[in-house]
């Protein structure tokens, strides 16, 4: 029997993570999405000099899951306080982290504005299509002919309007050093939003301006769906509508090579 | 320092600079631009951050984000900009973060125009946003007070962890006096055990507004009511004019109250037995000492530049025991010296009424008078 093969972590809670339990729903991406966020607040040793704007939403409790400073914005308005803060303490880091009501709709000034001022403030921004925390509304990201508790026959454009494409918009800005958008459906998009991550913080660390990760997400519980079914939903409908693109790197960026 | 002839905005705005102001938001809005504008040039060649918002929306929830830092951060603004501003001062009143705000009145409600009013009593002394808090209200009426309240305001809001208003008008912020500011103070970064400043060898903290168990929210509730006892019992600040021997009290606050003062005054030299009670502090309200006045006053006569928003507090003081008149000007409209003057000869030569509806009573007047 052999007893002394070396014992060897290849998995574990990152150091910015505390020990919370999640009270997100079971399927749901946002558990992936912080847990890419602490990984990459451990490899670039921020955690100490990170402050967190929690926005409102699903994610309101977001500050439960990170071991770093945090502040808890009011609805759309995380880009303005991060601001505020970043001005004050332009030595720390400071990141946002929204859904697509908080940040495409009612803080839709507040995002723009801060992109373009160059900011130099990291935004992750969750889109899962719909108005999660209130239970399943429409949202400024939801498809067309998608149904949601508040265009309960599909979503009408003729009526409704179409999509906003935030990440594309905001990339228009000047003062936007990083802006891309991945998805969160399979571990090989998982590494690709990871590194997606760690580029828009090193922007910050670097002063390249304003950078912003477009996360596509899941909501099992308001799309009706299992989260397999989800994940495939997002893979299938989501997509062809909000593409998987680098909008803005910043030339710095660019040559930068991370291991 | 000496004395200098100074302009309400500029003055109020340098004020705060020397104060050790660290960070201001703001957003153009008149009758109050000059702070702005004051600033833009000031805190930048200071080494301090300006930052001209796209909404006074984002510049309130700025002021918030820098106020959680622990930084002396405030914002400026008039009436309509004031209003889109409720949002944020809610926020930062319920996470107990020290802020100081400067709303320079204009005529309303709606758009209104861009003169001298008092119609913001309610919405600031009240509180304005959504939920249980009470902000300080400081309420000027020279270029000299502007300054030395602006300097208050900071200590004030600090010591407290609360927000407090500077509550000036069109007519404080846009006219030149004499007066002096204070020695210029650096700014020293405070460093209180509630700051985010990054969790850097210590325990990480957490500034926020929910509290989703009610029992924690009646908790916070009855925290921040206990802390307003406390200003309530510490900051009444009020100012008395010709009041030892007054049979009449005129009350009046701001630019309406130094105007009532002229009146005062001119009826002083035609012996009516007239004084004026001038609050400062609109919040907390000087309510004992203006029951203390209702014991003895033959007659209150309450002179405002609205319908008579400060006039309930006086009349709740006052608890009927004795009469209170009600003159006001509305909709940008500054009282004349004269036109109170009218209303003090009045009390004082004819009968007065007993206790009735001081706005009907008023109003009826108006009617007579033809307008």
């Amino acid at each position: 029997m052999v007893t002394d093969i070396p014992a060897e972590i290849v998995y574990q809670r990152p150091e910015a993570f505390t020990e919370a339990t999640t009270h997100y729903c079971p399927g749901c991406t946002h558990g992936v999405a912080h847990r890419l966020v602490a990984e990459v607040l451990d490899e670039m040793n921020l955690r100490e000099k990170t402050i967190g704007v929690a926005s409102v939403g699903c994610s309101v409790f977001a500050f439960n899951y990170f071991d770093c400073d945090f502040v808890e914005a009011a609805h759309g308005r995380a880009p303005a306080m991060a601001t505020g803060i970043k001005r004050v303490l332009p030595e720390r880091v400071v990141f946002t982290y929204q859904g697509d009501g908080d940040l495409a709709s009612i803080g839709m000034a507040e995002i723009v504005h801060a992109a373009a001022r160059g900011e130099n403030i990291t935004v992750i921004f969750i889109n899962n299509a719909n108005y999660g925390m209130t239970g399943g509304q429409m949202a400024p990201t939801t498809l067309p002919g998608q149904k949601t508790t508040s265009s309960p026959l599909g979503r009408d454009v003729e009526q409704m309007g179409f999509p906003i494409r935030t990440a594309e918009l905001l990339a228009t800005l000047e003062g936007a050093g990083y802006v891309v958008r991945r998805s969160l459906h399979d571990p090989k998009n998982i590494r690709l939003a990871k590194k997606a991550l760690r580029l828009a913080f090193e922007a910050q660390v670097r002063g390249l301006g304003f950078s912003l990760v477009e996360l596509l997400s899941t909501c099992p519980t308001n799309w009706g769906l299992n989260p397999i079914q989800a994940l495939h939903w997002l893979e299938e409908r989501m997509i062809p509508v909000f593409p998987l693109e680098d909008f803005k790197v910043s030339p710095a960026l660019s040559q930068l090579r991370i291991s | 320092m000496p004395r200098e002839l100074l302009k309400g905005n500029i003055a109020t705005a340098e004020a705060a600079i020397r104060a050790g102001l660290e960070a201001y938001f703001g957003y153009p809005i008149t009758p109050q631009t000059e702070l702005l504008e004051w600033f833009s040039e000031r805190m930048p060649a200071l080494g301090r951050t300006f930052l001209q918002a796209e909404s006074e929306l984002a510049a309130i929830n700025m002021v918030y984000g820098a106020a959680c830092t622990g930084a002396r951060v405030m914002t400026s603004s008039s009436s309509p900009g004031v209003s889109l501003m409720m949002e944020g001062l809610s926020y930062i009143a319920a996470t107990e973060v020290p802020m100081v705000m400067v709303d320079v009145m204009r005529g309303g409600p709606g758009l209104g125009n861009i003169a001298p009013s008092q119609g913001d009593y309610n919405q600031i002394v009240r509180g304005g946003g959504h939920g249980d808090y009470h902000p300080i209200v400081l309420a000027p009426a020279s270029v000299q007070e502007s300054i030395d309240l602006t300097v208050l305001a900071f200590d004030l809001a600090e010591k407290y962890r609360t927000i407090v208003i500077v509550l000036t008008d069109g007519s404080l912020g846009q006219m030149m006096e004499p007066a002096e500011l204070p020695p210029m103070q650096p700014v020293h970064r405070r460093q209180p055990d509630w700051a985010v400043t990054g969790a850097e060898g210590r325990e990480r903290r957490i500034l926020s507004s929910i509290y989703l168990n009610p029992e924690e929210e009646e908790v916070t509730n009855i925290r921040l009511l206990g802390r307003w006892n406390q200003i309530e019992a510490d900051e009444i600040r009020y100012q008395e004019y010709c009041l030892e021997d007054a049979e009449l009290v005129v009350v009046g606050f701001g630019t309406a109250g130094r105007v009532a003062l002229s009146a005062v005054r001119t009826a002083r030299a035609e012996g009516i037995p007239v004084g004026l009670f001038r609050p400062i502090s609109l919040n907390p309200y000087p309510i004992e000492a203006i029951k203390n006045l209702s014991n003895r006053a033959r007659a209150m006569l309450v002179v405002e530049m609205n319908s008579g928003q400060m006039l309930d507090d006086v009349l709740l003081a006052v608890s009927g025991k004795a009469p209170v008149e009600f003159f006001g000007r509305l909709g940008g409209m500054v009282p004349f010296p004269d036109e109170v003057l009218a209303e003090i000869r009045r009390l004082a030569h004819e009968p007065i009424a007993p206790n009735g509806n001081p706005r009907r009573s008023w109003m009826k007047r108006l009617a007579i008078a033809g307008n």
